[in-house]
Protein backbone atom coordinates (compact mmCIF):
# COMPACT_ATOMS: atom_id res chain seq x y z
CA UNK A 1 0.00 0.00 0.00
CA UNK A 2 1.26 3.50 -0.76
CA UNK A 3 0.14 7.04 -0.01
CA UNK A 4 -1.88 6.90 -3.24
CA UNK A 5 -4.42 4.71 -1.42
CA UNK A 6 -6.33 7.94 -0.74
CA UNK A 7 -6.67 8.41 -4.52
CA UNK A 8 -8.27 4.99 -4.78
CA UNK A 9 -10.59 6.01 -1.95
CA UNK A 10 -11.46 9.20 -3.85
CA UNK A 11 -12.45 7.14 -6.85
CA UNK A 12 -14.64 4.81 -4.84
CA UNK A 13 -16.40 7.73 -3.20
CA UNK A 14 -16.89 9.55 -6.49
CA UNK A 15 -18.47 6.45 -8.01
CA UNK A 16 -20.60 6.18 -4.85
CA UNK A 17 -21.68 9.81 -5.15
CA UNK A 18 -22.61 9.34 -8.80
CA UNK A 19 -24.54 6.11 -8.23
CA UNK A 20 -26.07 6.85 -4.81
CA UNK A 21 -29.60 6.24 -6.03
CA UNK A 22 -28.79 2.58 -6.56
CA UNK A 23 -27.32 2.33 -3.05
CA UNK A 24 -29.97 4.23 -1.21
CA UNK A 25 -32.15 1.17 -0.61
CA UNK A 26 -29.53 -1.20 0.83
CA UNK A 27 -27.72 1.53 2.75
CA UNK A 28 -30.55 3.64 4.19
CA UNK A 29 -34.02 2.30 3.58
CA UNK A 30 -33.46 -1.38 4.27
CA UNK A 31 -32.02 -0.81 7.78
CA UNK A 32 -34.89 1.55 8.57
CA UNK A 33 -37.44 -1.03 7.41
CA UNK A 34 -35.77 -3.56 9.69
CA UNK A 35 -35.91 -1.04 12.49
CA UNK A 36 -39.63 -0.48 11.91
CA UNK A 37 -40.51 -4.16 11.59
CA UNK A 38 -38.25 -5.56 14.30
CA UNK A 39 -37.98 -2.68 16.72
CA UNK A 40 -41.53 -1.40 16.66
CA UNK A 41 -43.57 -4.31 15.30
CA UNK A 42 -41.91 -7.34 16.82
CA UNK A 43 -40.70 -5.20 19.73
CA UNK A 44 -44.28 -4.67 20.90
CA UNK A 45 -44.73 -8.42 21.34
CA UNK A 46 -41.35 -8.91 22.97
CA UNK A 47 -41.89 -6.10 25.46
CA UNK A 48 -45.34 -7.47 26.37
CA UNK A 49 -43.59 -10.75 27.15
CA UNK A 50 -41.06 -9.07 29.44
CA UNK A 51 -38.50 -7.48 27.08
CA UNK A 52 -35.08 -8.61 25.91
CA UNK A 53 -32.07 -8.57 28.20
CA UNK A 54 -33.96 -6.32 30.56
CA UNK A 55 -34.52 -3.41 28.15
CA UNK A 56 -37.01 -2.28 25.54
CA UNK A 57 -36.66 -4.49 22.50
CA UNK A 58 -36.13 -1.44 20.30
CA UNK A 59 -33.18 -0.40 22.47
CA UNK A 60 -31.84 -3.92 22.17
CA UNK A 61 -32.30 -4.42 18.45
CA UNK A 62 -31.41 -0.95 17.08
CA UNK A 63 -27.62 -1.26 17.67
CA UNK A 64 -27.73 -4.84 16.42
CA UNK A 65 -29.33 -3.69 13.18
CA UNK A 66 -26.87 -0.85 12.86
CA UNK A 67 -23.82 -3.10 12.99
CA UNK A 68 -25.41 -5.96 11.04
CA UNK A 69 -26.53 -3.65 8.22
CA UNK A 70 -22.97 -2.39 7.91
CA UNK A 71 -21.87 -5.97 7.32
CA UNK A 72 -24.66 -6.68 4.84
CA UNK A 73 -23.92 -3.70 2.62
CA UNK A 74 -20.18 -4.24 2.76
CA UNK A 75 -20.69 -7.85 1.66
CA UNK A 76 -22.36 -6.92 -1.61
CA UNK A 77 -19.73 -4.34 -2.46
CA UNK A 78 -16.89 -6.68 -1.62
CA UNK A 79 -18.15 -9.72 -3.47
CA UNK A 80 -19.84 -8.55 -6.69
CA UNK A 81 -18.19 -5.15 -6.58
CA UNK A 82 -14.72 -6.66 -6.61
CA UNK A 83 -15.59 -9.07 -9.40
CA UNK A 84 -16.75 -6.07 -11.42
CA UNK A 85 -13.51 -4.23 -10.79
CA UNK A 86 -11.18 -7.08 -11.67
CA UNK A 87 -13.21 -8.73 -14.40
CA UNK A 88 -16.57 -7.47 -15.60
CA UNK A 89 -15.61 -3.80 -15.91
CA UNK A 90 -11.88 -4.06 -15.31
CA UNK A 91 -11.36 -0.66 -13.69
CA UNK A 92 -8.99 -2.13 -11.11
CA UNK A 93 -6.71 -3.15 -13.97
CA UNK A 94 -6.58 0.43 -15.18
CA UNK A 95 -5.76 1.59 -11.66
CA UNK A 96 -2.65 -0.55 -11.31
CA UNK A 97 -1.34 0.66 -14.68
CA UNK A 98 -0.67 3.99 -12.96
CA UNK A 99 1.61 5.03 -10.12
CA UNK A 100 -0.62 3.03 -7.77
CA UNK A 101 0.02 -0.51 -6.58
CA UNK A 102 -2.59 -3.29 -6.12
CA UNK A 103 -2.58 -2.74 -2.35
CA UNK A 104 -3.80 0.82 -2.95
CA UNK A 105 -6.81 -0.47 -4.85
CA UNK A 106 -7.60 -2.89 -2.05
CA UNK A 107 -7.00 -0.32 0.67
CA UNK A 108 -9.17 2.24 -1.12
CA UNK A 109 -11.96 -0.29 -1.28
CA UNK A 110 -11.79 -1.16 2.41
CA UNK A 111 -11.57 2.49 3.44
CA UNK A 112 -14.45 3.48 1.19
CA UNK A 113 -16.62 0.75 2.68
CA UNK A 114 -15.87 2.30 6.07
CA UNK A 115 -16.80 5.77 4.86
CA UNK A 116 -19.98 4.53 3.23
CA UNK A 117 -21.06 2.69 6.36
CA UNK A 118 -20.44 5.89 8.32
CA UNK A 119 -22.62 7.86 5.91
CA UNK A 120 -25.40 5.28 6.24
CA UNK A 121 -25.07 4.93 10.03
CA UNK A 122 -25.57 8.58 10.93
CA UNK A 123 -29.18 8.90 9.67
CA UNK A 124 -29.96 5.47 11.12
CA UNK A 125 -28.76 6.60 14.55
CA UNK A 126 -30.80 9.78 14.29
CA UNK A 127 -33.98 7.92 13.36
CA UNK A 128 -33.38 5.27 16.03
CA UNK A 129 -32.93 8.05 18.58
CA UNK A 130 -36.20 9.72 17.52
CA UNK A 131 -38.06 6.43 18.04
CA UNK A 132 -36.50 5.94 21.45
CA UNK A 133 -34.06 3.20 20.45
CA UNK A 134 -31.04 5.08 21.82
CA UNK A 135 -30.67 5.74 25.52
CA UNK A 136 -27.08 6.92 25.95
CA UNK A 137 -25.31 10.17 25.22
CA UNK A 138 -22.35 8.09 24.13
CA UNK A 139 -24.35 6.76 21.16
CA UNK A 140 -22.14 8.50 18.54
CA UNK A 141 -19.35 6.21 19.73
CA UNK A 142 -21.34 3.40 18.09
CA UNK A 143 -20.01 4.67 14.78
CA UNK A 144 -16.58 3.27 15.65
CA UNK A 145 -17.55 -0.42 15.85
CA UNK A 146 -20.06 0.02 13.00
CA UNK A 147 -17.41 1.36 10.65
CA UNK A 148 -14.98 -1.33 11.81
CA UNK A 149 -17.53 -4.08 11.11
CA UNK A 150 -17.96 -2.75 7.56
CA UNK A 151 -14.20 -2.56 7.05
CA UNK A 152 -13.63 -6.06 8.42
CA UNK A 153 -16.37 -7.38 6.13
CA UNK A 154 -14.84 -5.63 3.16
CA UNK A 155 -11.26 -6.62 4.01
CA UNK A 156 -12.11 -10.30 4.45
CA UNK A 157 -14.65 -10.71 1.65
CA UNK A 158 -12.76 -8.80 -1.03
CA UNK A 159 -9.60 -10.75 -0.13
CA UNK A 160 -11.70 -13.82 -0.88
CA UNK A 161 -13.57 -12.63 -3.97
CA UNK A 162 -10.42 -11.36 -5.70
CA UNK A 163 -9.17 -14.94 -5.87
CA UNK A 164 -12.29 -16.12 -7.72
CA UNK A 165 -12.77 -16.34 -11.46
CA UNK A 166 -16.54 -15.80 -11.33
CA UNK A 167 -19.35 -15.06 -8.89
CA UNK A 168 -20.73 -18.61 -8.67
CA UNK A 169 -19.78 -19.06 -4.99
CA UNK A 170 -20.96 -15.64 -3.84
CA UNK A 171 -24.62 -16.56 -3.18
CA UNK A 172 -23.35 -19.46 -1.01
CA UNK A 173 -21.13 -17.07 0.95
CA UNK A 174 -24.16 -14.86 1.51
CA UNK A 175 -26.52 -17.69 2.51
CA UNK A 176 -24.19 -19.82 4.59
CA UNK A 177 -21.84 -17.12 5.84
CA UNK A 178 -23.26 -13.64 6.04
CA UNK A 179 -26.93 -14.37 6.75
CA UNK A 180 -26.20 -16.76 9.68
CA UNK A 181 -23.81 -14.14 11.08
CA UNK A 182 -26.53 -11.54 10.62
CA UNK A 183 -29.07 -13.68 12.50
CA UNK A 184 -26.99 -15.23 15.28
CA UNK A 185 -24.50 -12.56 16.34
CA UNK A 186 -26.66 -11.20 19.14
CA UNK A 187 -28.39 -8.96 16.64
CA UNK A 188 -32.04 -9.88 17.26
CA UNK A 189 -31.82 -11.76 20.54
CA UNK A 190 -29.26 -12.14 23.31
CA UNK A 191 -26.65 -14.81 22.69
CA UNK A 192 -27.61 -16.26 26.09
CA UNK A 193 -30.73 -17.63 24.39
CA UNK A 194 -28.53 -20.00 22.39
CA UNK A 195 -27.55 -23.44 23.73
CA UNK A 196 -24.34 -23.33 25.80
CA UNK A 197 -22.47 -25.42 23.26
CA UNK A 198 -23.10 -22.94 20.46
CA UNK A 199 -22.15 -19.78 22.31
CA UNK A 200 -18.36 -20.06 21.88
CA UNK A 201 -18.97 -20.21 18.13
CA UNK A 202 -20.63 -16.82 18.32
CA UNK A 203 -17.61 -15.34 20.08
CA UNK A 204 -15.52 -15.80 16.95
CA UNK A 205 -18.06 -13.86 14.90
CA UNK A 206 -16.61 -10.40 14.25
CA UNK A 207 -20.16 -9.15 13.92
CA UNK A 208 -20.95 -10.24 17.48
CA UNK A 209 -18.06 -8.10 18.76
CA UNK A 210 -19.35 -5.25 16.62
CA UNK A 211 -22.92 -5.64 17.85
CA UNK A 212 -21.85 -5.81 21.51
CA UNK A 213 -19.67 -2.69 21.23
CA UNK A 214 -22.37 -0.83 19.31
CA UNK A 215 -24.95 -1.78 21.92
CA UNK A 216 -22.66 -0.65 24.75
CA UNK A 217 -22.52 2.75 23.10
CA UNK A 218 -26.21 3.26 22.29
CA UNK A 219 -27.76 1.58 25.35
CA UNK A 220 -25.19 2.76 27.91
CA UNK A 221 -22.51 0.44 29.22
CA UNK A 222 -19.25 1.49 27.64
CA UNK A 223 -16.46 -0.13 29.62
CA UNK A 224 -13.26 -2.11 29.24
CA UNK A 225 -15.11 -4.95 27.55
CA UNK A 226 -16.29 -2.53 24.87
CA UNK A 227 -12.68 -1.64 24.19
CA UNK A 228 -11.86 -5.34 24.02
CA UNK A 229 -14.56 -5.91 21.38
CA UNK A 230 -13.16 -3.06 19.33
CA UNK A 231 -9.66 -4.45 19.72
CA UNK A 232 -10.85 -7.80 18.38
CA UNK A 233 -12.34 -6.11 15.30
CA UNK A 234 -9.14 -4.15 14.76
CA UNK A 235 -7.12 -7.35 15.07
CA UNK A 236 -9.26 -9.18 12.50
CA UNK A 237 -8.87 -6.22 10.16
CA UNK A 238 -5.10 -6.18 10.68
CA UNK A 239 -4.93 -9.89 9.96
CA UNK A 240 -7.06 -9.67 6.81
CA UNK A 241 -5.23 -6.78 5.16
CA UNK A 242 -2.00 -8.63 4.28
CA UNK A 243 -4.09 -11.43 2.75
CA UNK A 244 -6.07 -8.93 0.73
CA UNK A 245 -2.96 -7.13 -0.47
CA UNK A 246 -1.45 -10.43 -1.55
CA UNK A 247 -4.66 -11.49 -3.30
CA UNK A 248 -5.02 -8.21 -5.16
CA UNK A 249 -1.35 -8.26 -6.15
CA UNK A 250 -1.63 -11.78 -7.54
CA UNK A 251 -4.82 -11.05 -9.41
CA UNK A 252 -4.03 -7.62 -10.82
CA UNK A 253 -0.32 -8.10 -11.57
CA UNK A 254 -0.08 -11.80 -12.47
CA UNK B 1 19.79 12.24 -13.43
CA UNK B 2 20.06 8.71 -12.07
CA UNK B 3 17.79 6.22 -13.75
CA UNK B 4 17.02 8.60 -16.61
CA UNK B 5 17.33 7.06 -20.04
CA UNK B 6 19.96 9.05 -21.89
CA UNK B 7 19.23 10.36 -25.36
CA UNK B 8 19.92 7.61 -27.81
CA UNK B 9 19.66 4.95 -25.12
CA UNK B 10 16.72 2.61 -25.73
CA UNK B 11 13.56 3.25 -23.71
CA UNK B 12 12.96 -0.46 -23.46
CA UNK B 13 15.64 -3.11 -23.50
CA UNK B 14 14.69 -6.79 -23.20
CA UNK B 15 17.13 -9.70 -23.19
CA UNK B 16 15.94 -13.27 -23.06
CA UNK B 17 12.66 -12.01 -21.61
CA UNK B 18 10.34 -14.81 -20.48
CA UNK B 19 6.88 -15.15 -19.04
CA UNK B 20 5.66 -18.48 -17.73
CA UNK B 21 2.22 -19.03 -16.25
CA UNK B 22 2.59 -22.31 -14.37
CA UNK B 23 3.56 -24.79 -17.05
CA UNK B 24 2.54 -22.54 -19.93
CA UNK B 25 5.12 -20.34 -21.61
CA UNK B 26 3.57 -17.16 -22.98
CA UNK B 27 6.84 -15.39 -23.86
CA UNK B 28 9.78 -17.62 -24.63
CA UNK B 29 12.98 -15.61 -24.30
CA UNK B 30 12.74 -12.55 -26.54
CA UNK B 31 15.23 -9.75 -27.25
CA UNK B 32 14.16 -6.32 -28.43
CA UNK B 33 14.85 -2.65 -27.98
CA UNK B 34 12.56 0.33 -28.39
CA UNK B 35 14.16 3.68 -29.23
CA UNK B 36 12.93 7.09 -28.24
CA UNK B 37 10.42 8.65 -30.63
CA UNK B 38 9.70 5.59 -32.71
CA UNK B 39 6.52 3.63 -33.22
CA UNK B 40 7.40 0.07 -32.38
CA UNK B 41 5.04 -2.79 -33.12
CA UNK B 42 4.46 -6.37 -32.09
CA UNK B 43 2.72 -8.15 -34.95
CA UNK B 44 1.34 -11.61 -34.48
CA UNK B 45 -1.79 -13.68 -34.15
CA UNK B 46 -3.80 -14.01 -30.93
CA UNK B 47 -1.83 -16.01 -28.39
CA UNK B 48 1.58 -15.05 -29.79
CA UNK B 49 2.64 -13.47 -26.48
CA UNK B 50 2.16 -9.83 -27.47
CA UNK B 51 -0.11 -8.89 -24.57
CA UNK B 52 2.05 -10.70 -22.03
CA UNK B 53 5.06 -8.79 -23.32
CA UNK B 54 3.19 -5.49 -23.14
CA UNK B 55 2.10 -6.20 -19.58
CA UNK B 56 5.69 -6.83 -18.56
CA UNK B 57 6.83 -3.59 -20.20
CA UNK B 58 3.89 -1.83 -18.49
CA UNK B 59 5.13 -3.17 -15.12
CA UNK B 60 1.87 -4.90 -14.27
CA UNK B 61 3.22 -8.40 -14.72
CA UNK B 62 6.58 -9.53 -13.37
CA UNK B 63 8.84 -11.35 -15.82
CA UNK B 64 9.83 -14.90 -14.99
CA UNK B 65 13.19 -14.83 -16.74
CA UNK B 66 15.68 -12.71 -18.65
CA UNK B 67 16.23 -9.02 -18.13
CA UNK B 68 14.00 -6.04 -18.80
CA UNK B 69 14.77 -2.37 -18.50
CA UNK B 70 12.09 0.29 -19.04
CA UNK B 71 13.02 3.98 -19.15
CA UNK B 72 16.38 2.97 -17.76
CA UNK B 73 14.76 1.48 -14.65
CA UNK B 74 14.07 -2.01 -13.35
CA UNK B 75 10.35 -2.96 -13.39
CA UNK B 76 10.77 -5.34 -10.46
CA UNK B 77 11.89 -2.58 -8.10
CA UNK B 78 10.77 0.68 -9.73
CA UNK B 79 7.29 -0.24 -10.96
CA UNK B 80 5.42 2.84 -9.70
CA UNK B 81 8.17 5.21 -10.90
CA UNK B 82 8.13 3.66 -14.37
CA UNK B 83 4.35 3.45 -14.60
CA UNK B 84 3.98 7.10 -13.67
CA UNK B 85 5.86 7.92 -16.92
CA UNK B 86 3.88 5.50 -19.11
CA UNK B 87 0.50 5.70 -20.76
CA UNK B 88 -1.34 2.40 -21.02
CA UNK B 89 -4.18 1.59 -23.39
CA UNK B 90 -5.31 -1.96 -22.70
CA UNK B 91 -7.01 -4.28 -25.15
CA UNK B 92 -10.35 -3.95 -23.36
CA UNK B 93 -11.47 -0.45 -22.43
CA UNK B 94 -11.57 -0.33 -18.65
CA UNK B 95 -13.08 3.09 -18.19
CA UNK B 96 -15.23 4.03 -15.22
CA UNK B 97 -18.46 3.63 -17.14
CA UNK B 98 -20.71 4.98 -14.37
CA UNK B 99 -18.76 8.24 -14.39
CA UNK B 100 -18.80 11.05 -16.92
CA UNK B 101 -16.14 11.54 -19.57
CA UNK B 102 -14.76 14.44 -17.56
CA UNK B 103 -14.69 12.52 -14.26
CA UNK B 104 -12.73 9.75 -15.94
CA UNK B 105 -9.90 12.20 -16.59
CA UNK B 106 -10.01 13.57 -13.07
CA UNK B 107 -10.09 10.19 -11.34
CA UNK B 108 -7.35 8.76 -13.52
CA UNK B 109 -5.09 11.78 -13.15
CA UNK B 110 -5.39 11.47 -9.39
CA UNK B 111 -3.94 7.95 -9.61
CA UNK B 112 -0.69 9.62 -10.61
CA UNK B 113 -0.83 11.97 -7.67
CA UNK B 114 -1.43 14.97 -9.96
CA UNK B 115 -3.07 18.09 -8.51
CA UNK B 116 -6.64 18.72 -9.66
CA UNK B 117 -5.80 22.05 -11.34
CA UNK B 118 -3.19 20.36 -13.54
CA UNK B 119 -5.53 17.52 -14.46
CA UNK B 120 -8.33 19.94 -15.39
CA UNK B 121 -6.06 21.90 -17.68
CA UNK B 122 -4.84 18.76 -19.42
CA UNK B 123 -8.33 17.25 -19.58
CA UNK B 124 -9.53 20.25 -21.61
CA UNK B 125 -6.82 19.63 -24.19
CA UNK B 126 -7.33 15.88 -24.16
CA UNK B 127 -11.08 16.24 -24.70
CA UNK B 128 -10.22 18.13 -27.82
CA UNK B 129 -7.62 15.54 -28.83
CA UNK B 130 -10.21 12.78 -28.41
CA UNK B 131 -12.89 14.89 -30.12
CA UNK B 132 -15.15 14.41 -27.13
CA UNK B 133 -15.54 18.01 -25.96
CA UNK B 134 -19.29 17.96 -26.59
CA UNK B 135 -19.68 14.72 -24.65
CA UNK B 136 -17.72 15.82 -21.60
CA UNK B 137 -20.69 15.72 -19.21
CA UNK B 138 -22.11 12.47 -20.57
CA UNK B 139 -21.71 9.18 -18.85
CA UNK B 140 -19.25 6.84 -20.55
CA UNK B 141 -21.58 3.86 -20.77
CA UNK B 142 -23.63 4.92 -23.80
CA UNK B 143 -20.67 6.20 -25.88
CA UNK B 144 -19.83 4.37 -29.10
CA UNK B 145 -16.93 1.92 -29.28
CA UNK B 146 -14.76 4.41 -31.15
CA UNK B 147 -15.46 7.16 -28.63
CA UNK B 148 -14.65 4.89 -25.70
CA UNK B 149 -11.42 3.90 -27.38
CA UNK B 150 -10.43 7.52 -27.98
CA UNK B 151 -11.30 8.32 -24.39
CA UNK B 152 -9.18 5.41 -23.15
CA UNK B 153 -6.26 6.70 -25.21
CA UNK B 154 -6.77 10.32 -24.15
CA UNK B 155 -7.06 9.27 -20.51
CA UNK B 156 -3.74 7.43 -20.82
CA UNK B 157 -2.11 10.75 -21.77
CA UNK B 158 -3.18 12.63 -18.65
CA UNK B 159 0.22 12.10 -17.00
CA UNK B 160 2.03 13.30 -20.16
CA UNK B 161 3.74 9.96 -20.66
CA UNK B 162 7.06 9.55 -22.45
CA UNK B 163 5.92 6.26 -23.87
CA UNK B 164 2.44 4.94 -24.64
CA UNK B 165 1.61 1.24 -24.76
CA UNK B 166 -1.33 0.37 -26.99
CA UNK B 167 -2.60 -3.20 -26.97
CA UNK B 168 -4.66 -3.92 -30.09
CA UNK B 169 -5.75 -0.28 -30.30
CA UNK B 170 -8.29 -0.64 -33.10
CA UNK B 171 -9.65 -4.15 -32.64
CA UNK B 172 -13.42 -4.14 -32.91
CA UNK B 173 -13.70 -0.68 -34.49
CA UNK B 174 -15.28 0.14 -37.83
CA UNK B 175 -12.98 1.43 -40.62
CA UNK B 176 -13.89 5.08 -40.09
CA UNK B 177 -13.21 4.90 -36.36
CA UNK B 178 -9.91 3.14 -37.05
CA UNK B 179 -8.73 5.86 -39.41
CA UNK B 180 -9.65 8.56 -36.93
CA UNK B 181 -7.66 6.70 -34.27
CA UNK B 182 -4.66 6.23 -36.52
CA UNK B 183 -4.77 9.96 -37.20
CA UNK B 184 -4.68 10.65 -33.44
CA UNK B 185 -1.75 8.25 -33.03
CA UNK B 186 0.18 9.97 -35.82
CA UNK B 187 -0.39 13.20 -33.92
CA UNK B 188 1.22 11.70 -30.83
CA UNK B 189 4.16 10.46 -32.85
CA UNK B 190 4.68 13.94 -34.27
CA UNK B 191 4.83 15.27 -30.72
CA UNK B 192 7.72 12.90 -30.10
CA UNK B 193 5.87 10.39 -27.94
CA UNK B 194 7.25 6.88 -28.24
CA UNK B 195 4.54 4.38 -29.08
CA UNK B 196 4.57 0.63 -28.63
CA UNK B 197 1.64 -1.21 -30.08
CA UNK B 198 0.50 -4.73 -30.63
CA UNK B 199 -1.73 -5.65 -33.51
CA UNK B 200 -2.84 -8.57 -35.56
CA UNK B 201 -3.82 -6.24 -38.39
CA UNK B 202 -1.05 -6.05 -40.93
CA UNK B 203 -2.42 -2.85 -42.44
CA UNK B 204 -2.23 -1.21 -39.02
CA UNK B 205 1.35 -2.35 -38.55
CA UNK B 206 2.29 -1.09 -42.03
CA UNK B 207 0.54 2.24 -41.51
CA UNK B 208 1.86 3.06 -38.09
CA UNK B 209 5.06 1.22 -37.27
CA UNK B 210 8.57 2.46 -37.94
CA UNK B 211 9.88 -0.84 -36.79
CA UNK B 212 8.28 -4.04 -35.70
CA UNK B 213 8.90 -7.55 -34.57
CA UNK B 214 6.88 -10.49 -35.80
CA UNK B 215 5.87 -12.76 -32.92
CA UNK B 216 4.66 -16.31 -33.04
CA UNK B 217 4.22 -18.78 -30.18
CA UNK B 218 6.07 -16.62 -27.68
CA UNK B 219 9.09 -16.01 -29.88
CA UNK B 220 10.26 -13.22 -32.16
CA UNK B 221 10.63 -14.61 -35.66
CA UNK B 222 11.97 -11.47 -37.33
CA UNK B 223 12.44 -7.77 -36.87
CA UNK B 224 12.68 -4.71 -39.12
CA UNK B 225 10.70 -1.94 -40.77
CA UNK B 226 7.57 -3.06 -42.64
CA UNK B 227 9.35 -2.42 -45.94
CA UNK B 228 12.49 -4.29 -44.89
CA UNK B 229 10.49 -7.29 -43.77
CA UNK B 230 8.56 -7.39 -47.02
CA UNK B 231 11.71 -7.07 -49.10
CA UNK B 232 13.52 -9.68 -47.04
CA UNK B 233 10.85 -12.36 -47.14
CA UNK B 234 8.53 -11.82 -50.06
CA UNK B 235 8.45 -10.51 -53.59
CA UNK B 236 7.08 -7.10 -54.56
CA UNK B 237 3.74 -8.46 -55.78
CA UNK B 238 1.33 -11.23 -55.04
CA UNK B 239 -1.10 -12.82 -57.46
CA UNK B 240 -4.11 -14.27 -55.66
CA UNK B 241 -6.07 -16.98 -57.39
CA UNK B 242 -9.40 -18.40 -56.27
CA UNK B 243 -10.80 -21.50 -57.89
CA UNK B 244 -14.29 -22.90 -58.34
CA UNK B 245 -13.19 -26.36 -57.12
CA UNK B 246 -10.43 -27.44 -54.70
CA UNK B 247 -9.23 -29.93 -57.32
CA UNK B 248 -8.61 -27.10 -59.78
CA UNK B 249 -6.47 -25.37 -57.17
CA UNK B 250 -4.52 -28.60 -56.60
CA UNK B 251 -3.98 -28.92 -60.34
CA UNK B 252 -2.71 -25.36 -60.59
CA UNK B 253 -0.05 -25.86 -57.91
CA UNK B 254 2.56 -27.51 -60.16
CA UNK B 255 2.11 -24.64 -62.65
CA UNK B 256 2.55 -22.13 -59.85
CA UNK B 257 6.10 -23.37 -59.19
CA UNK B 258 6.96 -22.62 -62.83
CA UNK B 259 5.51 -19.12 -63.11
CA UNK B 260 6.24 -17.64 -59.67
CA UNK B 261 9.20 -17.38 -57.29
CA UNK B 262 7.20 -19.27 -54.67
CA UNK B 263 3.62 -19.97 -53.75
CA UNK B 264 1.48 -20.62 -50.71
CA UNK B 265 -1.62 -22.80 -50.90
CA UNK B 266 -4.32 -21.66 -48.47
CA UNK B 267 -7.64 -23.37 -47.93
CA UNK B 268 -9.51 -20.98 -50.18
CA UNK B 269 -6.86 -19.54 -52.49
CA UNK B 270 -3.42 -19.79 -54.01
CA UNK B 271 -0.89 -17.02 -53.42
CA UNK B 272 1.83 -16.60 -56.06
CA UNK B 273 4.84 -14.49 -55.07
CA UNK B 274 6.38 -12.68 -57.99
CA UNK B 275 8.12 -9.43 -58.84
CA UNK B 276 5.96 -8.97 -61.93
CA UNK B 277 2.32 -9.82 -61.42
CA UNK B 278 1.26 -9.13 -64.99
CA UNK B 279 3.92 -11.43 -66.45
CA UNK B 280 2.92 -14.17 -64.03
CA UNK B 281 -0.73 -13.84 -64.99
CA UNK B 282 0.13 -14.01 -68.69
CA UNK B 283 2.21 -17.12 -68.05
CA UNK B 284 -0.70 -18.67 -66.17
CA UNK B 285 -3.05 -17.94 -69.06
CA UNK B 286 -0.53 -19.42 -71.54
CA UNK B 287 -0.49 -22.64 -69.51
CA UNK B 288 -4.28 -22.79 -69.46
CA UNK B 289 -4.83 -22.14 -65.75
CA UNK B 290 -8.31 -20.73 -65.29
CA UNK B 291 -9.14 -19.24 -61.94
CA UNK B 292 -12.53 -18.02 -60.79
CA UNK B 293 -11.00 -14.71 -59.66
CA UNK B 294 -7.52 -13.35 -60.11
CA UNK B 295 -5.98 -10.28 -58.59
CA UNK B 296 -2.54 -8.74 -58.31
CA UNK B 297 -1.64 -6.80 -55.18
CA UNK B 298 1.40 -5.47 -53.37
CA UNK B 299 2.97 -7.87 -50.92
CA UNK B 300 2.08 -7.07 -47.32
CA UNK B 301 3.12 -8.01 -43.81
CA UNK B 302 0.41 -10.66 -43.93
CA UNK B 303 2.54 -12.40 -46.55
CA UNK B 304 5.65 -11.96 -44.45
CA UNK B 305 3.88 -13.62 -41.57
CA UNK B 306 2.70 -16.46 -43.77
CA UNK B 307 6.21 -17.07 -45.07
CA UNK B 308 7.75 -16.88 -41.60
CA UNK B 309 5.24 -19.10 -39.81
CA UNK B 310 3.32 -20.98 -42.48
CA UNK B 311 0.10 -19.59 -41.02
CA UNK B 312 -2.11 -16.57 -41.60
CA UNK B 313 -2.59 -13.93 -38.91
CA UNK B 314 -6.22 -14.95 -38.42
CA UNK B 315 -5.34 -18.56 -37.58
Amino acid sequence: MSALVVRALERELLVYARTWRGNVFTSFIQPLLFLGAMGLGLGGLVDDAGGAAGTDYLVFVAPGLLAASALLSSAGESLWGVMGGVKWMGQFNSMVATAMVPGDVYGGLVLSTGVRSFIAAVPFLVVATLFGGVTSWLAPLALVPTVLVAMVGSAVLSAYSVTKQDDSTFPIIMRLGIIPLFLFSGTFFPVEQLPDAVRPVVWISPLWHGVEATRDATAGGVDGVTALHIAVLAAVLAAAVPMGVRGFTRRLTP
Amino acid sequence: MAGEALDGAPLVRARGLRKDFGGFTAVDGIDFEVRRGEVFGFLGPNGAGKTSTMRMVGCVSPSTGGTLEVLGLDPSSDGPAIRSRLGVVPQEDNLDTELSVWDNFIVYGRYFGLPRAVIKERAEELLDFARLTERRHDRVDPLSGGMKRRLTIARALVNEPEMVLLDEPTTGLDPQARHLLWDRLYGLKRQGVTLILTTHYMDEAEQLCDRLVVMDEGRIVDEGSPRQLIERHVTAEVVELRFAEPELQAKAEPVATEVADRYEALADRLLLYTDDGDATRRALADRGVEALTELTRRASLEDVFLVLTGRTLDD
